[in-house]
């Protein structure tokens, strides 16, 4: 029986063990390993050594920087848009009585659309030439002589907006099943109380969504720490280095500059309030609960 | 307070009818039960009342005024839903303080009334607990208080018995109708227990498909229902029919005849209660085929040439083995005749049976 039990565990567990081990687990003992070395370009270590987290330290005058950018990024794409803007999408398109379906849809879209033909159409959206849509409008419509430049005049309202557009649907999917799953009865017994629309949210919506909003949070915060690619494809971290957020900088020091060691010393620094975070969340919010069952109850 | 009428109210989902026209008086101070199986349109009638949801057509009136249009927020109806549907995140307290937030009363006066509606359902002491660190009986009482607690003019319960095991549920029906005599609120109770309905109510509403089937007192729709659907749907066990045919002024079930005068030729039903029949030396032949011990009494189900029959004995002794051959017989002041084409009652055609027939 014991046997029994302990075959089951390795036939069930034991796939998704070594998918965590080689995938999750490894690539950060790795980075740990490289962190303290003098790895270069040639790829080769020569001696292990602290350099690299003094220069992360005292050395490098542009990591400040890069680090208040990445928190007003974080900051401004969760506070407008995949928070705020994915409950303000979650509360109407399941308040209004037919089409709320097809709304979601289309903020669906620029998630399943490959990243490349996303930024594309941003880029002829808001390019400094007269062509783009920006420029059409703003010069047609609102009368403005020259042609607008934001790429270059206000690219990090940019790299927001195109990440808020991507990611106001991960909350309005997740709010939205939650809403969802708040039982009409409770719905009803609020109007017979009296409660009007505003009432109803504030009072039987707003208490359900406080684990998923939550839960949204902390995962939205991890991913956007992580993620270069849309800043990369629509501005390549510039003009500059003004939309260089942490996750993109690493790179370029790590890959374009070929300092492995530093650049593996700085990702250090992302993975640990990443763990840090998740773990704090396990922790402080109940996750453990959150994840088992539903925190409204159908009887 | 209030009287409740429906004139020709008219409830369609889409193209589904769902109520096709119905009228009915509530008046002020009654209890009613709208009773019937489920999908008969009890509780969307509730609903309606409760401005949950609008009538398709016809006038809704409360006190003559004319309410189809009100929004359930101006409508001051208590509802008490079978999930009891109580705010999880609140305490008890602001649960039942929960209505009052929207009617602008003063805080000294809110919470003198929280209060009193707590004592008058016995959770004064539960007032910081949420619904999940309370019973089902007392989850039960919170929402009775929620809904008494802003002094409605019309107190709804949809199947509030439903979750509360037997016990309790006999407790709370005794509690619940005691309540409402006190009050003298006009109460309609939603329910598809005949026993709750026959318990607690002054008057039945018993509905099927969208229409009202018949309204009267618990004695009116088991001593004189006026359709066979009604005189299947109360009563438990549940009332024995047979099926006959009259030809020429005689009524034929199974194998036995009887005179019947007055009415057409036609295939008819007759009920039989199952607590007005008895074992005996005359009467139709049947074979004891299963006993059921009820506690008081017991139930037997017996074979006859004229079907399945059930007769119920008062007491608690098993006085008929499985596989007895007797006979039963019965009163016929106490058998109701249904035309079937109809489903109506034949008001007084009695008959008898005579007893001459043979087991097959």
């Amino acid at each position: 029986m014991r046997n029994r039990q302990i075959t089951n565990y390795i036939v069930f567990l034991g796939p998704a063990g070594v998918i965590v081990l080689l995938f999750f687990v490894m690539p950060v003992l790795v980075d740990i390993g490289i962190a303290f070395t003098d790895m270069g370009r040639d790829l080769q270590v020569t001696k292990f050594t602290l350099r690299n987290f003094e220069r992360a330290f005292t050395g490098d005058s542009r990591l400040p920087k890069v680090i208040s950018l990445t928190f007003i990024y974080v900051f401004f794409t969760l506070a407008i848009f995949n928070v705020t803007f994915g409950l303000v999408l979650a509360l109407t398109t399941t308040a209004i009585p037919k089409g709320g379906g097809f709304f979601r849809s289309v903020w669906l879209m620029p998630r399943m659309s490959p990243s490349v033909v996303y930024i594309v159409l941003w880029i002829w959206a808001v390019h400094g030439g007269e062509a783009s849509l920006v420029n059409q409008i703003a010069m047609n419509v609102f009368g403005v002589e020259k042609p607008l430049d934001l790429l270059s005049n206000t690219p990090v309202m940019l790299i927001i907006l195109s990440n808020g557009f991507i990611g106001a649907s991960f909350g309005m999917i997740i709010l939205t099943s939650a809403i969802r799953g708040i039982p009409d009865h409770l719905f009803y017994a609020a109007k017979a109380d009296g409660a009007g629309s505003l009432s109803i949210v504030r009072h039987i919506v707003m208490p359900a969504l406080r684990w998923p909003l939550t839960y949204i949070t902390i995962w939205q915060t991890l991913s956007l720490l992580v993620s270069f690619e849309y800043i990369i494809l629509l501005t390549g971290g510039g003009p500059f280095q003004d939309t260089t957020v942490y996750a993109l900088y690493v790179y370029r020091r790590t890959f374009q500059s070929g300092q492995y060691a530093y650049g593996a010393a700085l990702a250090l620094f992302l993975i640990i309030p990443g763990i840090l975070i998740a773990i704090s969340a396990w922790r402080f919010t109940n996750m453990q609960q959150l994840l088992q069952r539903p925190r409204i109850e159908v009887q | 307070m209030a009287r409740i009428e429906f004139k020709n109210i008219e409830k369609r989902f889409d193209d589904v009818v769902v109520i096709p026209g119905m009228d009915l008086v509530i008046n002020d101070g009654e209890f009613v039960a709208l009773l019937g199986p489920s999908g008969c349109g009890k509780s969307t009638s509730l609903f309606m009342l409760a401005g949950i949801y609008l009538p398709s057509g016809g006038d809704l009136l409360f006190d003559e005024h004319r309410v189809n249009e009100v929004e359930a927020r101006d409508r001051n109806v208590g509802i008490v839903f079978q999930s009891y549907a109580l705010y999880p995140h609140m305490t008890v307290r602001d649960n039942i303080r929960f209505p009052l937030r929207f009617k602008k009363v003063p805080d000294a006066e809110a919470k003198r009334r929280v209060r009193e509606a707590a004592e008058l359902v016995q959770v004064a002491e539960l007032m910081n607990r949420r619904p999940s660190q309370l019973s089902g009986g007392q989850q039960q009482r919170v929402a009775l208080a929620r809904a008494l607690v802003k002094d409605p003019q019309l107190l709804l319960l949809d199947e509030p018995l439903s979750n509360l095991d037997a016990t309790l549920r006999l407790t709370m029906r005794t509690e619940i109708k005691a309540l409402q005599e006190r009050l003298g609120v006009t109460t309609i109770l939603v329910t598809h227990d005949q026993l709750e309905a026959t318990t607690m109510a002054d008057r039945i509403i018993c509905m099927r498909e969208g229409e009202i089937e018949q309204i009267g007192s618990p004695d009116d729709l088991y001593l004189r229902p006026e359709t066979l659907f009604v005189a299947g749907f109360i009563g438990s066990p549940p009332i024995n029919i047979l099926h006959g045919q009259v030809d020429s002024e005689k009524l034929r079930v199974g194998e036995a005849v009887a005179p019947l005068v007055g009415v057409g030729n036609g295939p008819f039903s007759i009920g039989l209660r199952p607590e007005h029949l008895e074992f005996g030396d005359s009467g139709v032949p049947a074979r004891v085929i299963q006993t059921e011990p009820m506690g008081r009494e017991i139930l037997y189900v017996a074979e006859s040439p004229l079907g399945l029959i059930r007769v119920l004995e008062s007491g608690s002794q098993v006085n008929h083995r499985i596989g007895e051959e007797t006979r039963i017989a019965f009163d016929p002041s106490n058998t109701l005749l249904f035309e079937e084409a109809t489903g109506r009652r034949l008001d007084g055609a009695h008959f008898h049976l005579n007893t001459t027939a043979r087991a097959a």
